[in-house]
């Protein structure tokens, strides 16, 4: 029994080392593990190749146990942030805040300011989508020509993780094949919004990133 | 019993201003809160957006502050604007990018985009995802590269590649590819394209 327990006890630890870096997911100490950690992001034209589609998933690695029970913080801001003239300065913010079992959305829009700090941009466009609830259908709401989407989601990432970190500590020396999902099973709280690319650009290349920021 | 004190200390005409603003007070409370309290769309100007929201995490393309940036400089990397991350980041990026692939820190050295460490850390350090209004958008497919991030590309072997694959993506193969190429569910074609949770 003792044995069985320490072996549990080194299981759980190496699983904690292991989940804590992937794409995204637990990158930096300040997030970690909290409702504004970033997971993942994907900006891919869409089923309308007219459209881009904008995903931001935060909050990785939930059981289903844990996601039936996850929310999206309302203190926490998700901004997706486009920059149109090439000089990695967002020209344009979609902005995703929750209140009360909905998910609201503003822009896209020339944020008042650009950087660090964010107020909601309430003069923009607003949209809003019922929060998906666990083991529900998707709920969709379509608004001045975007689709909006929020909630629990499969994690889309994949990646052997566990032989990554295992090579990295040096107690491996390549990877497996096949390889093993670490990511496998795993869900996390989803933001998907597909915006016209006219609301962009006409064409050419954007530069895009996604923020997480807490309310002060 | 602050409050208490202050109302003793009033005179009657104050007292009865002081009723009706504490009166007028509650009452408008109570409107707001029955306002945050219902559905109707009429209400939705009631809601508080109001503050200011300050940066915590940010992330432009998979792993990268993950992999390049060393530890005690995670959240710095996080809360360093994405026009200014260049400056502050490529030299530690092309650092950490040889120690990883020590190849990299010989002269003229490679990956199969034809960069070499300076330039692809250079690449790198400024964390944005590129993406294509003219067509294909994906990490790499082979042909097209850098022109967004569609769910289905196995981005972590794309990035193992150039990191460990050398001129031809022949370098290193046990730490080029992890073998896993697929997600564990498949992905809709219809919005909102990622799979229902488990």
């Amino acid at each position: 029994m003792k044995n069985n327990k320490l072996i549990l006890g080194i299981a759980a630890l190496t699983l904690v080392v292991f989940f804590m870096i992937s794409a995204d997911h637990i990158d930096a100490p300040a997030v970690q593990g909290g409702s504004s950690d970033i997971t993942d992001f994907y900006a891919f034209q869409g089923e309308d190749t007219n459209n881009l589609v904008f995903v931001a998933n935060v909050q990785g690695l939930l059981s289903p146990s844990a996601t039936a029970t996850a929310t999206f913080d309302e203190n926490v801001l998700i901004e997706f942030n486009i920059d149109t003239t090439g000089d990695n300065v967002e020209d344009l913010v979609i902005q995703a805040i929750p209140r009360d079992g909905k998910m609201y959305f503003f822009g896209p829009t020339a944020p008042t300011a650009t950087g660090l700090n964010s107020a909601i941009e309430t003069m923009a466009t607003q949209s809003v989508v019922d929060i998906t609830t666990y083991g529900t259908s998707a709920s969709v709401a379509n608004n001045a020509g975007m689709r909006f989407f929020a909630g629990p989601r499969d994690d889309p990432f994949f990646m052997d993780f566990a032989q990554y970190s295992a090579i990295i500590g040096g107690t491996a020396t390549s990877f497996n094949n096949p390889g093993s999902d670490t990511f496998a099973g795993s869900n996390v709280m989803s933001v998907v919004v597909e915006v016209p690319k006219s609301m962009i650009g006409t064409s050419g290349t954007i530069n895009t990133w996604v923020e997480s920021k807490s309310k002060q | 019993m602050k409050i208490l004190n202050k109302v003793h200390a009033l005179n009657t005409k104050d007292m009865t201003n002081h009723l009706k603003l504490v009166l007028s007070t509650l009452l408008m409370t109570a409107l707001i809160m029955s306002c945050s309290n219902d559905d109707d769309n009429n209400m939705q100007n009631q809601i508080d957006f109001s503050g200011t929201f300050a940066q915590q995490d940010q992330m432009g393309r998979p792993a990268v502050n993950t992999v390049f940036v060393s530890s005690s400089s995670k959240d710095m990397f996080n809360t360093t604007i994405p026009s200014q991350q260049n400056a502050a980041f490529q030299t530690m990026f092309q650092t950490n990018l040889e120690g990883l692939s020590p190849a990299y820190a010989n002269p003229g050295d490679t990956n199969a985009l034809g960069l070499d460490a300076a330039t692809f850390t250079g690449l790198l350090a400024t964390d944005v995802l590129n993406v294509s209004l003219d067509g294909t958008t994906t990490f790499y497919d082979g042909t097209n590269v850098l022109t967004g991030r569609a769910l289905a590309d196995d981005v972590i072997t794309v990035e193992l590649l150039l990191i460990f694959g050398g001129e031809d993506f022949s370098e290193n193969p046990g730490l080029s590819n992890d073998n896993v190429d697929a997600n564990d569910k498949p992905f809709l074609t219809s919005f909102p394209y990622l799979a229902s949770p488990w």
